[in-house]
């Protein structure tokens, strides 16, 4: 690994015990494989059928980011697939036209999946993050009028 | 081609993601809305290039990417350029026959936000359409660059309030008009140039499909509701985007081979266009008595706009 810096003396100081270089031997990008192995035909495999790499931010997580987080409550839910098309963060779990829940780490609980919810009650409500799922599907509201 | 028309929302949501989440981008962000759309409405193998900006300093934040297709960054200015320099290689490479797969559907694809796509990448945009690359070029409409802490570009509508055009005692905010980069593309040569907005997902993957489809350079504005910049709850984008549609302050329109114009959705009641300003922050000022003319100057123009359009639809020239 070889390092530059922008002084007056560029190319000829060291950064730590990193070597100096000219322009014309700075490594010019970088490349970052989403998949181990091969890659082809991703369009076809479900995202547990993956073989993501460790650069893939598919294996990272953003819960932390969350001060209240969407609850899916199944029994009411008519798999319409609002929820799934309007997530900006891919954290809708659908298959097979199938709602299945929610995805906690990549959630950011920005609420949209819950307003563009259409059943009455809505099939899935923000409660804070550390309010238990089995509590606060006990505490779900009943139809309005 | 892989491309198969969208019946509805169940058959759709059988579509295997390929932007995954933990990018950066805000709670309730647009871009990640468009973005996972296009990827979703086809199964070609895709090489996206990615001007600076909200989209591409989010989803490749060393060491992680958000995208599970063939994606390339370079500058502010030349995601056109990428994509075009990279449709040119893979057709020279077809030409002769060093492409390991040749039957393989590629589809190239660029992203833009508005500072990059109607300031400073114009130059580059317009020379890869007018080059007649098979490429299709996406601009992320935020009306500001919300990246680097919320400057106007040529985007920017008036009235809006930016960090460099600021509402106070003496200004309303933004002064100029908008820029028509839709009709600038489609007098540029661009074969399929469309307007296109997230919360009607269906005429948006339609528009998708279709610049996909058609060969050479096609242009894509989308709507892209910024939570940040235009100063609303994360959780009503879609809502945003609805009164952004139904206000007529963004129709949803395609322009095919530079003169046949189609609109693609009309309101069945249309909305005042102060609904959709006063939902947000940015046009808040707007409200006080001494800047009604500006309200007044809004809906004419968005009046005056719809008038044209429909004409333009009816003329067919
Ligand atoms: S709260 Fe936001 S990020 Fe989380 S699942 Fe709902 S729409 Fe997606
Ligand atoms: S929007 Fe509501 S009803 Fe529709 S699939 Fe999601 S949870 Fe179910």
């Amino acid at each position: 690994m070889k390092g530059v810096c922008a002084t007056e003396k560029r190319g000829t100081k060291e950064i730590g015990s990193e070597e100096l270089v000219g322009w014309d031997a700075v490594t010019q990008g970088v490349v970052i494989n989403s998949f181990e192995g091969n890659a082809t035909n991703v369009a076809s495999l479900k995202q547990e059928e993956r073989n993501y790499s460790d650069f893939s931010s598919y294996t990272a997580t953003v819960a932390s980011w969350r001060v209240v987080k969407p609850v899916y409550n199944r029994d009411i839910c008519i798999d319409c697939q609002n929820c799934w098309v309007w997530c900006p963060d891919t954290s809708i779990i659908s298959r097979d036209k199938q709602m299945l829940g929610i995805d906690y780490d990549h959630c950011k609980g920005c609420s949209v999946c819950v307003e563009v919810c259409p059943t009455n009650p809505k099939s899935l409500l923000m409660f804070a993050e550390h309010e238990e799922i089995e509590k606060a599907l006990e505490s779900w509201p009943t139809k309005e009028k | 081609m892989a491309i198969t028309p969208i019946k509805n929302l169940k058959e759709f949501s059988t579509a295997n993601d390929r932007f995954e989440g933990a990018h950066l981008l805000c709670p309730g962000c647009a871009h990640s809305m468009i973005v996972r759309e296009l990827m979703n409405c086809s199964d070609d193998n895709l090489v996206i290039a990615t001007n600076t900006g909200c989209l591409e300093v989010s989803t490749a934040v060393y060491p992680y990417t958000a995208w599970d297709t063939s994606w390339i960054h370079i500058g502010f200015e030349n995601a056109a350029t990428a994509a075009a320099g990279a449709e040119a290689m893979y057709k020279a490479r077809k030409r002769k026959g060093t492409l390991k797969d040749p039957d393989a559907p590629v589809k190239f694809v660029a992203f833009g936000g508005d500072g990059s796509t109607y300031d400073i990448g114009f130059q580059w945009l317009s020379g890869a359409v007018e080059r007649g690359h098979d490429f299709t070029y996406i601009c992320l409409d935020n009306e500001v660059y919300a990246n680097t802490g919320g400057q106007r570009s040529s985007s920017t509508p008036i009235g809006s309030s930016t960090t460099t055009s600021p509402a106070g005692r003496v200004s309303y905010g933004e002064k100029k008009m908008k820029k028509d980069m839709v009709s600038i593309m489609a007098a540029n040569g661009a074969p399929y140039v469309a307007q296109l907005a997230p919360n009607k997902w269906k005429i948006m993957a339609k528009g998708f499909q279709k610049a996909l489809a058609t060969e050479g350079p096609c242009f894509i504005n989308t709507v892209s509701s910024c939570t940040t910049e235009w100063k609303f709850d994360p959780k009503d984008t879609v809502h945003i985007t609805d009164l952004a549609t139904d206000s007529l302050v963004f129709p949803l329109y395609e322009i095919i081979d530079g003169y046949e114009l189609n609109i693609l959705y009309r309101p069945k009641n249309i909305l005042p266009v102060k609904d959709y300003l006063g939902a947000q922050g940015r046009f808040k000022h707007l409200f006080k008595p001494e800047n009604k003319h500006v309200l007044d100057e809004w809906q004419k123009r968005v009046d005056a706009s719809w008038e044209r359009l429909q004409r333009r639809e009816e003329a067919r020239i």
